[in-house]
This record gives structure tokens, sequence and C-alpha cells, in this order.
């Protein structure tokens, strides 16, 4: 399985996709999934167009991309996450 | 890193106003006022909840965490502003809707990356609903702070994270 490129993105890429970044390794980790995980402001996100597998984001996306989008509210409220990290999983084990 | 900046002098009680916009304005004035942003942090603090909306539909109490670009920032703090009356702000991830919002946590980041162990706190109190409804109740700045250090700070202080 090629190792997937999971972008985290919030708007200005220091506080919530902070958050998120380490939940995600923590999972990938926990799950045996070696992942190429990038931290990034939303607005950088189209210079990542061609390599990435995933975009999570606290963040709205109002472009469609090639790649599947995730909303990761849920890691900052606690509300719904576990659905949230399914979601994420799936995309990491494809 | 710098030391976390946290005291009554970034706790504020009753703030009023009518919009978001008011609201991040009179919490911000006070960060330049002490000292701790640079005055330009008000209007990017502004623009950028305009762009990247931080109103968060947490259980019980929503709240906002507005927060903008290291280069504002002179002193890293965290300031909690509980509102006089519910004031709606977008929803961080979909500006279509608007939740209204009692307590907001205006963070003044000095540098990406250095503060992970801070905000992952900060998000476990997001899930502790008696602990925001709490934080609106007191009318004493003391006893958010001493709570909030508590949960939030010590580790800072104890310079656990990096």
């Amino acid at each position: 399985m090629a190792k997937k490129q999971v972008l985290v993105a919030c708007g200005a890429g220091i506080a919530t996709s902070t958050v998120v970044n380490s939940a995600i390794e923590e999972m990938a980790k926990n799950n045996n999934i070696d992942v190429d995980l990038v931290q990034i402001k939303i607005a950088e996100v189209p210079s990542y167009e061609e390599t990435a597998d995933l975009l999570v984001t606290t963040a709205m996306t109002k472009k469609e991309y090639r790649f599947p989008v995730i909303n990761a509210q849920s890691f900052l409220t606690g509300v719904g996450i576990e659905d949230t990290k399914k979601r994420i999983l799936k995309e990491l084990k494809k | 890193m710098s030391d976390l900046v946290f005291d009554e002098s970034v706790i504020l009680l009753d703030v009023e106003g009518e919009t978001d916009t008011q609201v991040l304005e009179i919490i911000a004035k006070n960060l330049v006022n002490h000292g701790l942003v640079k005055e330009s942090f008000i209007s990017a603090i502004m623009t950028r909840e305009e762009e990247y909306a931080t109103g968060l539909p947490t259980a019980g109490v929503s709240v906002a965490i507005p927060h903008t670009d290291v280069e504002h920032v002179i002193k890293k703090t965290i300031s909690v502003a509980v509102l006089k009356q519910p004031v709606d702000f977008k929803i961080m991830g979909d500006d279509s809707e608007t939740i209204p919002v009692q307590l907001v946590f205006m963070l003044a980041m000095d540098e990406a990356d250095s503060q992970l162990v801070l905000l992952q706190r900060l998000m476990q109190i997001f899930q502790e609903e008696d602990t925001l409804k709490y934080i609106i109740r007191q009318t004493n700045k003391i006893n958010i702070k001493n709570l909030l250090e508590k949960k939030l700070v010590s580790i800072a202080f104890e310079g656990g994270e990096k």
C-alpha cells in the first residue's frame, strides 16, 4: 500500500490543524499505517492538488478536489468524533 | 517559546456587543492595551473571522476560538471573554450557519506547532459541558483564572511541552 499524503488544514495553519494533525498521527500509529501528514493553511491546498490523497480540514472548502475532503470540526467539539475517525481511517486504508 | 500570559487582565466578564465583530474588537483591544499583541492584531483577527469563522457548536455552551497569524502576537496568551448576551458567530467550516456564542477564547499564539498540548487541553475543555457552564456563571475573574490555570496552563508553566 502506497503511503498516503494527508493534508491537514485550517485557516491559519497554526491552531486547529495542530490538534487535528496530532490526532490523525496517533490514529495512524495505532493502526500501523504509514502516512505523510502535511499541516497547512487552507489557502495552500492547491499546491498539493497533484499529490494529496485526502484533505482533513476545519475550514470550509468551496472548491472541489480530486481527493476526498473530511470535515474535522468534531476533533474540536468532541461531537461525532468517532464517526469522523472512522471515515478518516477508511480513507487511509484504501 | 515564550511563556503563556494568563491572568485576570486577559479575562473579561459581561462583554457586550451586537455582533461578532464588535465582540472581537473589544477583546482584541484589551490585548493591545496590555501590550500582548500588536495594534494590527485587531483588524487581522476580524478579517480572519470573516474569512474562516471559528464558532463551535460545543455541548451546552457554544464557544468561538478567534485567532490569527503569529506575526501580530507579542506575547502568547489565551483571552477568555464571557459575553453578557449570546452573540451569533458563524460556524467553523460551515459559514452558512451561525450559533449563539457565550464564551470566546481568543488565541494569541506566537509560534506554529509549539502549543499542541495547550490546544489539546483547550479542546478537552470544550468537551466538558459542566466546565463551560461554570465559566459563564462566574462573577469573579479569579475563579475562572484558577480553574483554567489548573486545567490548561499548569503544563505550560511546567514547560511540559517543548
